[in-house]
């Protein structure tokens, strides 16, 4: 998908098309969008449900059934005490830790991005294309490739097991997609806007504060959203390069689920994905569109 | 003098980011590739040995099943999430009056993490408390749902819950791509007599064909990359039955302490994704460049 | 001595030359126009003028200043843009400010060239206004707001009315040379239209693949263009360029027009060009505009050179002011101007006058006009 995918407008823009079936194909056509419907949501009402259950109702009854009797103390143990490794801290402090290592890499790597699109796209020089195709490509690799020499230079940058080496890590591997969003959305901005601004005197960074940034407003939205949730969601780099004061919650709440002692409170491990899932759920209810825009801009690249 | 300056700032700016990138990634790439020619194992060691990990790789029976079962998982779940996202966005472009609905419903599993994702489908999918569990309070004695727990059936959950987190995002791909198509052709063929069945199969479906590559390309290097959905369902397990190469890798690596074989394991992922992206991504910004 | 030189200027993009060894110069006050297809090199050559676009070899001067290694804003220029290129976050009066902003000027002497340029454009009341919520026209307004305030030596327009409408065209044409009458700056301009480059221009550059064609006044240009590819580029409809033979008439040189099946026709040439001698008996190519090619009323009574021939009309085009007719000649549609109430008919045959005083001829080889 090219840029002007990341444009299309997903809200049914064009007259839809006048294939009009009849009343029956319609009816069918409404069951089967539900049904998909169903499908989508069932996990998350199972969560959802099964997370206000006392666990003794959960192993009794069945897991699509409404609580009988609602509680929120797995949220609670969740939240402030579940046993997770060897402490029983709950999901608080991880969850202190994602904050703490999401804020700064967004911040840094939407900034970075931000500047290289504007140069990528004003400021071209020879070899720029290649430039790009370097940092693009880089946005592909899989990560267990960087695993080892990337513990290896925590370690001689002394940021081994730190947050600020986990924030090190999200902007270098995050700065592929933040380039590419700015640089395409860059793109498709006037580049006669940049030469009057040079004509009117304006030098590098007076043109991207007065003429570009307050133009960006969007694709900042849909840069921050985008690495906030990748951010966020991981668990490679988290799993590999955290330590016991930097675990993010996406690790914690992997430690919680499937830690081998004890009874299985499943109420508890429901309620601690939901908390886990919450920050990157509220942003898609809250600006959806800007999320499903970086999906397709990252899906692909033109 | 302060001409000159303002000449090398754009590169100035430029160059952190793309010098980090050089050294964080393709001279890690480069490091990487190193020591799967090496004897590393707990720590790096810079002793070459040839090809010698990638033979002994090969050999590894338990290499083998994480390329089987890439191989099973890669295809069920490109191809489902292709048909299915593909099947949505038709329903879904017959001017569906609920669509402001529906769409976001769809597309939100993409938002969650693959932790929470696999939670979910862990519990969900356990017979002792998920759907069998439930199907058996409902009365249905008999009915039976253990792929989790049976070796020759657990790869297929952990398709079942990638489609899931997945083809909502497909679907937004189609969405976009049946939106972008010139009504002025739907209305010709209209004109010429074609059925609806037949104006997608034969004009609007064949339109689609940047989407499919797109989606294809998306789907295959997320599926060569898919890793933490699997530590969180299935752990790998049971046994080494859902093992992929990205689990094998690090629990060789970490686990296992046999660092050269993790990182032979790894260059194979590499190859695998590039030889899909390069192509794809020389193509896409050869268009753009001649756009 | 000229006021705005372009000497032996060279531009490449790596190994593409897209401009030539240009020569230009225009008078203080003078309007050039640089015209010719897309893909001519004629916007580049503006942005080299404004300083946006480094040059690989030759000189731009400025009122006699080498200004090659100054950035535009030093340049004393002012540029109006083909999509107006407008601040879309600022509003007008912030548009037009913005370039003393950056200069430090004060806020109170902002204002006031403000208003002056707001006076002179009749923009006043869309100072607060923010672009988006313009009209094209008053856009193209804002953004010659945005050059006149820097009160320039040379204002640069780049294609500066091809994005407005037709009517509207017509009206900011007019607008600009008015301007330009009462200022008195010099002006470089770019376009596509010829009919722009006859009506604004004090001197007329014609570009074509990075090379200079012709340059000269408008006059020049029209009635005697330096080659096929300007005689054919300038007017509308264009001139028309028949494959022809001199052969030896009665009284002199004279020029065969195959006419399909019919027999030739053969003009006597009065007062051919003196290089037209050497091409006798070989083929050359006549170019004859369709107002020197009338019906006999019609015709120029003052015309030192005028000739008659029966033609096949195959199409009648009545537009009103003129009536055009298309006959066959050498082989191509030939395009006659007659006068509104001519009296012709498709599928007949019918008399028409070859003012052969206002006609040129161009080798076919080289493409080059014969003197």
């Amino acid at each position: 998908m090219t840029t002007a995918a990341t444009e299309t407008p997903l809200a049914a823009s064009r007259t839809p098309s006048t294939l009009a079936p009849n009343r029956l194909a319609r009816a069918l056509i409404y069951t089967a969008l539900i049904l998909f419907a169903v499908y989508y949501l069932l996990p998350l009402y199972v969560m959802l449900v099964n997370s206000l259950k006392p666990l003794g109702e959960i192993r009794q009854g069945d897991m699509l059934s409404l609580p009988l009797a609602t509680t929120v103390e797995p949220w609670l143990k969740a939240w402030s005490t579940a046993q997770i490794g060897v402490q029983p801290t709950g999901l608080k402090p991880y969850f202190m830790n994602s904050i703490l290592m999401v804020v700064p890499a967004v911040f840094i790597s939407t900034v970075l991005g931000a500047l290289n699109g504007y140069v990528l796209t004003k400021w071209t020089f020879r070899g720029a294309g290649v430039v790009f195709g370097v940092m693009l490509l880089a946005c592909f690799i899989p990560f267990q490739i960087v695993l080892i020499p990337m513990a290896r230079m925590l370690g001689l940058l002394g940021l081994a097991g730190t947050i600020p080496g986990l924030v090190l890590v999200h902007v270098v591997y995050g700065l592929g997609f933040t380039t590419l969003f700015f640089r395409n959305y860059y793109a498709a901005f006037p580049s006669e806007l940049v030469r009057a601004a040079q004509i009117d005197g304006a030098s590098f960074f007076q043109i991207f504060r007065r003429i570009l940034l307050p133009s960006s407003g969007p694709i900042i939205v849909v840069t921050v959203i985008w690495q906030f949730t990748n951010i966020w969601n991981d668990f490679l780099f988290g799993a590999s390069f955290a330590g016991v004061d930097s675990i993010p919650v996406t690790v914690a709440l992997n430690n919680l689920v499937s830690s081998s002692t004890g009874v299985k409170e499943y109420n508890v491990h429901f309620a601690g994905a939901i908390m886990a899932a919450l920050p990157t759920l509220i942003v898609y209810i809250v600006s959806g569109r800007y999320f499903v825009r970086g999906l397709m801009a990252g899906a692909v690249k033109g | 003098m302060k001409e000159r300056l303002q000449d090398y700032i754009p590169k100035l700016v430029l160059s952190p980011s793309f010098f980090l990138i050089l050294l964080f990634v393709y001279g890690f790439i480069a490091y990487t590739g190193y020591l799967s020619f090496t004897d590393s194992r707990i720590l790096p060691s810079y002793n070459w040995v040839g090809f010698e990990n990638y033979e002994r790789l090969w050999k590894l029976p338990h290499w083998w099943r994480a390329i089987t079962n890439l191989a099973i998982f890669g295809t069920l779940y490109i191809v489902i999430c292709t048909v299915l996202g593909l099947l949505v966005a038709i329903l879904l472009d017959q001017k569906i009056r609920a669509e402001g609905v529906l769409r976001p419903i769809y597309l939100y599993p993409m938002a969650l993490s693959f932790i929470v994702t696999g939670t979910a489908w862990k519990w969900f999918l356990d017979p002792g408390i998920g759907i069998e569990h439930t199907m058996h309070q409902w009365g249905w004695e008999s009915f039976a749902f253990d792929w989790i727990k049976d070796r020759r059936m657990a790869i297929y959950t952990v398709v079942i819950a990638a489609v899931w987190q997945s083809s909502g995002f497909v679907m937004a791909m189609f969405l976009a791509g049946l939106r972008g198509v010139d009504p002025d052709i739907i209305k010709a063929a209209q004109i010429d007599g074609a059925s609806t069945f037949t104006t997608y199969r034969r004009i609007i479906i064949p339109l689609m064909r940047p989407v499919f590559l797109s989606a294809f390309v998306v789907l295959a290097h997320l599926a060569i990359k898919a890793y933490d959905l699997v530590i969180a369902l299935t752990g790998g397990g049971p046994g080494q039955a859902t093992e992929l190469p990205a689990t094998f890798m690090y629990s060789y690596t970490f686990t296992r302490n046999l660092m050269g074989i993790g990182a032979s394991s790894a260059i194979i992922m590499m190859i695998m994704i590039f030889s899909i992206i390069i192509p794809y991504l020389y193509s896409e910004l050869r268009a753009g460049a001649r756009r | 001595m000229s006021f705005l030189q372009i000497i032996d200027l060279e531009k490449s993009f790596g190994n593409v030359e897209v401009l030539k060894r240009i020569n230009l110069e225009i008078e203080e006050g003078g309007f050039l126009v640089l015209v010719g297809p897309s893909g001519c090199g004629k916007s580049t050559l503006l942005n080299t003028i404004a300083g946006l676009e480094p040059i690989t070899a030759g000189e731009i001067r400025i009122g006699g200043r080498r200004v090659n290694e100054l950035h535009p804003s030093k340049r004393d220029i002012a540029m109006v843009f083909q999509s107006y290129a407008l601040y879309p976050n600022m509003t007008v009066a912030q548009n037009i400010g913005f370039g003393m902003e950056i200069r430090g000027v004060p806020k109170a002497e902002r204002e006031a060239a403000i208003a002056r340029v707001a006076e002179t454009l009749q923009i006043g009341p869309l100072l607060s206004r923010k672009p988006s919520q313009l009209s094209g026209g008053q856009r193209q307004r804002v953004a010659m707001g945005r050059a006149l305030v820097r009160d320039p030596q040379v204002f640069l327009f780049d294609e500066p009315l091809s994005n407005l409408d037709a009517k509207l065209r017509v009206d900011m044409r007019t607008e600009i040379k008015r301007l330009h009458q009462r200022m008195g700056t010099t002006i470089v301009y770019v376009t596509h239209d010829q009919i722009e480059a006859m009506t604004l221009a004090s001197k007329i550059a014609v570009l074509k693949d990075g090379v200079l064609q012709q340059f000269g006044t408008p006059a020049e240009i029209y009635n005697n263009p330096v080659n096929t590819f300007v005689a054919d580029f300038m007017g509308s409809p264009a001139m028309n360029l028949i494959p022809a033979k001199i052969t030896n008439g009665s009284a002199g040189l004279a020029l065969d027009l195959e006419r399909g099946a019919a027999p030739p026709i053969s003009l006597p040439l009065a007062h051919p060009p003196a290089g037209l001698v050497a091409y006798k008996g070989r083929d050359v190519i006549f170019g004859v505009r369709p107002e020197a090619l009338t019906d006999p009323e019609g015709a120029d009574r003052n015309a030192v050179s005028l000739a008659h021939a029966d033609c096949f009309i195959e199409v009648v085009e009545p537009a009103g002011s003129d009536t055009f007719a298309v006959t066959h000649l050498g082989g191509k549609g030939v395009i006659a101007r007659l006068r509104a109430d001519a009296n012709i008919a498709p599928g007949t045959t019918a008399p028409l006058a070859f003012n052969l005083s206002k006609s040129v001829f161009f080798d076919p080889e080289t493409e080059s006009r014969i003197l």
